[in-house]
């Protein structure tokens, strides 16, 4: 059974094509990588896909009702708002309440042990620093305890080890039969923590597939216009972009 | 402090101002023989004085600060701003501009309560006003933007019937009108007001769960399951009850909704939900007291509500902000 299933979704802003006909679907088990350059509709694909955007075409999950929705898929926006000054395991709570759970539910302490934020548990979010925030953040995801989790860009702005922390907590998400599906910039990372990696160009799908069969040079240069290093590592593969292929 | 211990002092403190309120006025009497007189009733001219004056003037100082409180730290957690207030969306405004025509036109006179219906009528035509601008899409900025659109348009063709007033009679009472008191009120008021407010009331006691989410943003919340459109509905719809009807029946009594609370966010750990309770009863209990204040700084002298809480409130307010300026 698929976590979502889409189905020629399209999206256009004043006569602009943003996602075309995108079908796809996603599995358990499955940590997808959603790639593609700024502007490619990574993140218009996710909201679609969630149905807080109008587009035309499927998506199993816009079909649901919002109350049903909470239970299926957990959302971690690209930006982090905090309006008040809550408390970390608060927040972190307001996760499993978006399932009509109780505040002290398991699934809360369990999210928060995850993201390693136990000595953060009683101080104010908004007092904490932007990284902090993201980690916060996405435990709150976590604590809605959906079988699958769609996160925008939640390494972006995270120091090196809690951005392969971070990757770490999303694949074993995925090993332990969830789906998740992460838009991100590091190939490196992409390649290394994801099972199947997506590569959207200019609002359309152009590869599909495990990171070895997309990442290759001739992608690299046609869709995010760069030349980059692989080197492989016993860690995985990894990318250092060294020049842009156009001017 | 525990919820249910900051909830159950404010009760204590509301209580007791009540109190208070009930035994503070002009006639001369002792704060055990008024309430005394309140209670049992001798049929004399204090019982008289406490039930149908002191009495409904208390209630109403409860019911409008309820109002005002609890519309403040709705609308607050709705557009996720502190700065915002009952205000923000023009029913205050376009309630006042309801009275002042009904007091130009001399149709306040034509029976006891063509004031506080003529209030009503003008917040309603202003909460009508805001869903059709704002309702259908409305994002956060647009329900701000129509708002502010209204106060002005509201405030504007107020100014005008002053402008244009051929009657300065007229013209003095609008202007004392829209400075807010609680003086001389009955029970009809209270009765006219109460349901309304309460129908508020209880439009707003729906939203907490909503607001928290709201916390993480709109499309966050959204995603955790909170219909967006139903929560903007229930805080517009509950404001403009609420605060439409404590403007008809007290004039516009400004700064409660703003700084009721921002003062309490922090006792409630700043969670929206929560707010909405707190705010309310200290919202009832700094209208008890500012009504208490205007007829203990300068008894005999109608010291009007509004005035009052504009010279505690506006303070409060560039605190605010003075707090805020280094946080961006």
């Amino acid at each position: 059974m698929s976590l979502l299933t889409l189905d020629r979704l399209s999206l256009s802003r004043s006569s602009t094509p943003v996602l075309r006909e995108i079908s796809l679907t996603i599995a358990p088990g499955e940590c997808v990588g959603l790639l593609g350059p700024n502007g490619a509709g990574k993140s218009t694909l996710m909201r679609a896909a969630l149905g807080l955007v109008q587009a035309s075409g499927q998506s199993s999950l816009a079909r649901l009702r919002p109350a049903e929705r909470a239970a299926q898929v957990a959302w971690l926006p690209q930006a982090r708002e905090i309006a008040w000054p809550v408390s970390v395991a608060h927040l972190v709570s307001l996760g499993a309440m978006a399932r009509g759970r109780a505040e002290d539910h398991p699934s809360v302490a369990a999210a928060i042990a995850r993201m390693g934020l136990e000595p953060f548990r009683n101080r104010v979010a908004t007092a904490l620093s932007g990284g902090e925030q993201a980690r916060v953040l996405l435990a709150r995801a976590l604590a809605q305890d959906t079988p699958l989790l769609m996160a925008d860009e939640p390494v972006a702005g995270l120091d090196p080890a809690q951005q392969i922390r971070s990757m770490r907590v999303l694949r074993a998400l995925a090993d332990e039969g969830r789906g998740v599906v992460v838009s991100l910039h590091d190939l490196g990372l992409a390649a290394r923590h994801c099972t199947r990696l997506l590569v959207l160009h200019q609002g359309a799908l152009v590869a599909d597939g495990t990171p070895e069969a997309v990442l290759t040079p001739e992608l690299l240069a046609g869709v995010f216009d760069i030349i980059a290093h692989r080197a492989d590592t016993p860690e995985g593969p990894s990318f250092q972009p060294l020049a842009t292929v156009s001017e | 402090m525990s919820f249910a211990r900051l909830l159950t002092l404010l009760a204590v403190l509301v209580a007791l101002l009540f109190l208070v309120s009930l035994v503070t006025g002009v006639a001369a009497a002792g704060p055990g023989e008024s309430l005394r007189a309140l209670v049992f009733g001798d049929g004399g001219p204090l019982t008289l004085v406490m039930r149908e004056i002191r009495l409904p003037r208390a209630l109403l100082a409860v019911m409008v600060g309820v109002s005002l409180g609890l519309s403040g730290a709705a609308m607050q957690g709705l557009l996720r701003n502190p700065l915002a207030e009952p205000g923000l969306i023009g029913v205050s405004a376009s309630a006042a501009l309801g009275a002042v025509l009904a007091l130009q036109t001399g149709f306040a006179a034509a029976f006891t309560l063509a004031l506080p219906f003529s209030a009503l009528a003008g917040a309603l035509a202003g909460v009508l006003l805001i869903l059709l601008l704002a309702g259908r899409s409305g994002g956060a900025l647009a329900l701000i933007l129509a708002g502010v659109a209204l106060s002005a348009l509201a405030a504007a063709m107020t100014s005008l019937v002053l402008n244009l007033s051929p009657n300065p009679f007229a013209a003095n009472e609008i202007v004392f009108w829209m400075m807010g008191s609680l003086a001389d009120r009955s029970f009809a008021h209270v009765w006219i007001a109460l349901p309304i407010m309460a129908a508020g009331w209880l439009a707003l006691a729906r939203t907490g769960r909503g607001l928290e989410a709201l916390t993480l943003g709109e499309d966050a919340a959204a995603a955790m399951g909170t219909d967006l459109r139903r929560l903007r509905l229930l805080v517009v719809t509950g404001v403009a009850a609420s605060v439409g009807a404590a403007t008809a029946v007290a004039g516009a009594v400004g700064f409660v909704g703003l700084v009721v609370p921002h003062l309490l966010r922090g006792a409630v750990g700043g969670r929206p939900s929560r707010l909405l309770p707190a705010a309310a009863l200290g919202g009832a209990a700094l209208v008890l007291a500012a009504d208490i204040g205007v007829r203990v700084i300068l008894p005999g002298r109608d010291l009007k509500l509004g005035v009052l809480m504009a010279l505690v409130g506006a303070p409060v307010f560039l605190h605010l902000i003075w707090r805020m300026r280094g946080q961006t």
